[in-house]
């Protein structure tokens, strides 16, 4: 046992206990405090595999921004009938979990059956290079300059759009 | 990184993926349908992530960013729909929301 090894297992661990606590909270703001908790533990998966940006930028943006405006909805609806909202009917709780099952069984099967790790043999070099921000800057303002130019207006129309949706009412 | 198989972070990936499908059909509020939809988004930027640093090619995480971008602007424009649709019908109940049936 090594030590990244047993970084993964206790990351892996909190991540994959507050996915299933966050769906099965009946309080939306406990909820939402697991998924941020999770974000937290995919930050540090991050780091563990050498991508400092993205990690940076998952918590703060991730669980910095995106959650806070989570937060902010949920405190200014009401959630005194959020156990109203919880689903009691037993076929498709059951349904569900079936569905989910079943996609994780070919997801895993399509892993194991391609068995990525045979053929890729990973250089640590070349790893920690690519998740510096150098390098993704250098992609992000060469190769990708249209993509990024676009997510620049996306961003745009969609806080525009926030403002006209969420106007006091709206013709 | 290389201590660890590949294979390792794909099944959790892929566990991640699945409590978020799971979330979505069980859940009725429609928040914290939004936020299944986030871990969901968040699996396959772990498996983009995975991918890239196991290659040594950083367009994955170039990816990743694209998505953190997208998934912004979408947990925007959605939470404003959401607080329209609470201010017409006084609740966040999917099942209660159903205006485009007839």
């Amino acid at each position: 046992m090594n030590i990244q090894l047993i970084l993964f297992f206790i990351l892996a661990a909190i991540a994959a206990v507050t996915s299933v606590m966050m769906i099965t909270r009946k309080n939306a703001v406990l909820s939402a405090v697991f998924l941020v908790l999770n974000f937290f533990s995919l930050a540090g998966l991050y780091l563990l595999l050498n991508a400092q940006f993205i990690a940076v930028a998952q918590v703060i943006v991730y669980a910095g921004a995106i959650m806070v405006l989570f937060l902010f909805v949920l405190m200014l609806l009401n959630t005194d009938t959020e156990h109203k909202l919880f689903i009691d009917k037993k076929a498709i709780k059951f349904f569900a979990i079936l569905v989910s099952i079943f996609v994780f069984v070919q997801l895993a099967f399509l892993i194991f059956k391609s068995n990525p790790s045979r053929t890729l043999t990973p250089d640590e070099e070349a790893s920690i290079n690519a998740g510096t921000i150098q390098s993704i800057g250098h992609m992000l303002y060469t190769d990708y300059i249209i993509p990024f130019e676009v997510a620049g207006f996306l961003l745009l129309a969609a806080t525009i759009g926030a403002l006209v949706l969420a106007k006091k009412k709206f013709e | 990184m290389s201590n660890v198989p590949m294979e390792y972070y794909l099944i959790l990936s892929a566990f991640m993926f699945c409590v978020g499908v799971a979330g979505v059909l069980i859940r009725r509020n429609a928040i914290v349908v939004f936020m299944c939809i986030e871990l969901m988004l968040n699996s396959a930027n772990l498996t983009l992530v995975t991918f890239s640093s196991y290659l040594g090619n950083s367009i994955g995480q170039v990816f990743v960013f694209f998505v953190m971008t997208v998934a912004a602007a979408e947990a925007a424009v959605g939470l404003a729909i959401i607080i329209a649709m609470f201010r017409n019908k006084m609740t966040v109940n999917i099942d209660e929301i159903n205006i485009f049936k007839w």
